[in-house]
């Protein structure tokens, strides 16, 4: 069964399992040096030019899986050697041009970038190109390719540039951790550093009383597509989580929460996805003052646990890099100890050798359908909609864009800001589709959003003031 | 007294949100607001198939359901309070 979408992912796993797999052990020390040996064995290459570069790179790797360079704040980093210096020209013409009558090449740019040769083979002037792409659009041989590295056309924050050693660079000021060039670099050169180490030492403490709580995220109904749900909250258990509960369920507080502020200000921006938050105080620092107050969903059902149990320890586990640079604010990390994404959780039971296709079905309940469908775009203004409702507030109209994407982000962010937007309430979700697109997913269908949409029916509460009525 | 009734997956399918609503509606009966505090715990560790789980101060009893439900409110919680307050 494949459990991944590409190779680069499976290889970050492979580490992720070795290193967990000595923690578990309690060998992590004396064998840390060992790792990359142990997967490339023998002499013959299959990634890079030799088997000590591998190593060599094996073995950042294994940093990373460890917690990663420790000066560095960002969660995302690059492993320099790693990095393949791919050509980074922007667009150009290719052997392709066959020198045609037509040059809707040369017509259609604005710039008058394009000229020919003798040959009437066509040339860009790159002192004119502003990289716009339309010639390479409109080619009939697509003879015109961009030759844009995957990382800076995956970083919609333009956070990477390339530096005096040809890799690639991240501006951390720019970047929002949200993982899109993790997900995007052929040669896994970026990756987000893991904290699952962290997870297998609270988990250890259980013999101590320690109770920790699994926060899974909604997303989690799109992943492990293999196994049933129930299967996999059951292996969550046997890994020695004291109780699975749902992010959603976060997220039904969150909704309620939010629509209130909502009309009482006039004007919000979600606080939901970080990626989105931390591109707002970056690049419209002016719009700061109407992000939304309220906790993520991740951190209200977090400091819930934390505030109602004695010796409780949580970690969530979700689709998102961008978490684990959340928890690092001092807003919320008294309430999360760790993240963990759904790769390193498929390392995690792999680890302790758990077949989950072989265990009983447990069951996960505690949303409604409103919380739960927060991990797809579109469904946290759905939410606030039904608070609005739920609460009996007649006297407001939600005018809500949902924004799939940063670049969409960013178009309504720069409306705000020139006041030419008609909507009271921004929903802002970094990844396409929103969680469900995230860089720390298994795997990214077209399927994903009905499967979280058919998670939310299946959900027993279906009003939000149902579902967070246990709580009070 | 703290009460904690178990709002984990396994007693939220059980009825969770009924035994709460129960325990609300009894405590203001018998004005007891003052002295019980009322709070959701996500999982006690008992999961039963005959109800919810609900912990008073240091015991746990499982299996809660409507049914059982006046005679644990009048024996652990109200028959408590009362000795205490004699």
């Amino acid at each position: 069964m494949r459990k991944f979408d590409t190779k680069v992912q499976h290889l970050k796993y492979k580490v992720l399992r070795e290193v967990a797999r000595q923690a578990w052990n309690d060998t992590l020390l004396e064998n840390v040096l060992e790792i990359p040996k142990m997967i490339v064995s023998g002499k013959v290459p299959t990634m890079r030019c030799c088997v000590y570069k591998e190593r060599a790179i094996l073995g950042e790797r294994v940093k990373m899986a460890m917690g990663g360079n420790k000066d560095n704040p960002n969660v995302i980093e690059v492993i320099d050697i790693a990095c393949d210096e791919c050509p980074a020209a922007g667009y150009e013409v290719t052997e392709s041009c066959r020198g045609c009558l037509a040059h809707r090449c040369e017509d259609v740019c604005k710039r008058g970038a394009i000229s020919f040769d003798q040959n009437h083979v066509a040339h860009i002037d790159k002192s004119k190109c502003v990289e716009c792409g339309q010639c390479a659009k409109v080619c009939p041989f697509s003879a015109i390719v961009n030759r844009k590295r995957p990382c800076q056309n995956a970083c919609k924050v333009k956070a990477i540039s390339i530096n005096d050693d040809n890799a690639a660079a991240i501006n951390n000021d720019k970047c929002t951790s949200c993982g899109a060039c993790v997900y995007q670099c052929p040669f896994g050169a970026i990756t987000d550093k893991s904290y699952i180490l962290d997870a297998i030492s609270l988990l250890k403490q259980k013999e101590q009383g320690v109770k920790v709580y699994a926060i899974v995220a909604p997303s989690i109904s799109s992943q492990f597509t293999y196994a049933k749900l129930g299967q996999v909250i059951k292996g969550l258990k046997e890994l020695g989580f004291h109780a699975v509960v749902e992010a959603a369920l976060g997220a039904d507080m969150v909704a309620l929460a939010e629509s209130k502020e909502l009309v009482e200000k006039g004007f919000l921006t979600s606080s939901c996805c970080p990626a989105f938050v931390s591109y707002i105080k970056s690049d419209f620092p002016e719009l700061a003052e109407h992000i939304s107050h309220n906790f993520s969903p991740m951190a209200a059902i977090s400091k819930y646990i934390k505030e109602t149990t004695e010796n409780a320890k949580t970690v969530f586990i979700g689709p998102c890099t961008a978490k684990k640079a959340e928890v690092q604010s001092d807003k919320v990390k008294p309430y999360v100890d760790a993240v963990l994404t759904f790769e390193e959780l498929q390392a995690l039971f792999d680890s302790r050798d758990f077949d989950i296709t072989t265990l009983e079905e447990d069951v996960l309940d505690n949303a409604s359908y409103f919380g739960r469908i927060f991990a797809r775009c579109g469904g946290l203004a759905d939410a606030v909609t039904q608070a609005i409702k739920e609460q009996g507030i007649e006297d407001f109209e939600l005018k809500a864009v949902s924004c799939d994407g940063i670049e969409e982000c960013r178009m309504a962010l720069l409306r705000k800001s020139k006041n030419a937007l008609d909507a009271n309430f921004i929903e802002g979700m970094a990844c396409i589709g929103g969680c469900i697109g995230g860089a720390g997913c298994l795997t990214h269908g077209e399927k994903n959003k009905a499967e979280v949409d058919k998670y939310g029916r299946e959900a027993m509460e279906k009003s939000i003031l149902d579902a967070v009525s246990v709580l009070k | 007294m703290i009460v904690q009734v178990c709002v984990g997956s396994s007693c939220h399918i059980r009825g969770s949100d009924e035994i709460v609503t129960l325990f609300q509606n009894a405590i203001s009966e018998h004005k007891l607001e003052n002295d019980v505090t009322l709070v959701g715990s996500f999982c006690i560790g008992k999961c039963s198939p005959n109800g919810v789980s609900v912990q008073i101060d240091d015991e746990v009893l499982v299996g809660v359901n409507r049914q059982s439900f006046n005679e644990l409110f009048n024996e652990k919680v109200l028959g408590v309070i009362k000795s205490e307050r004699e």
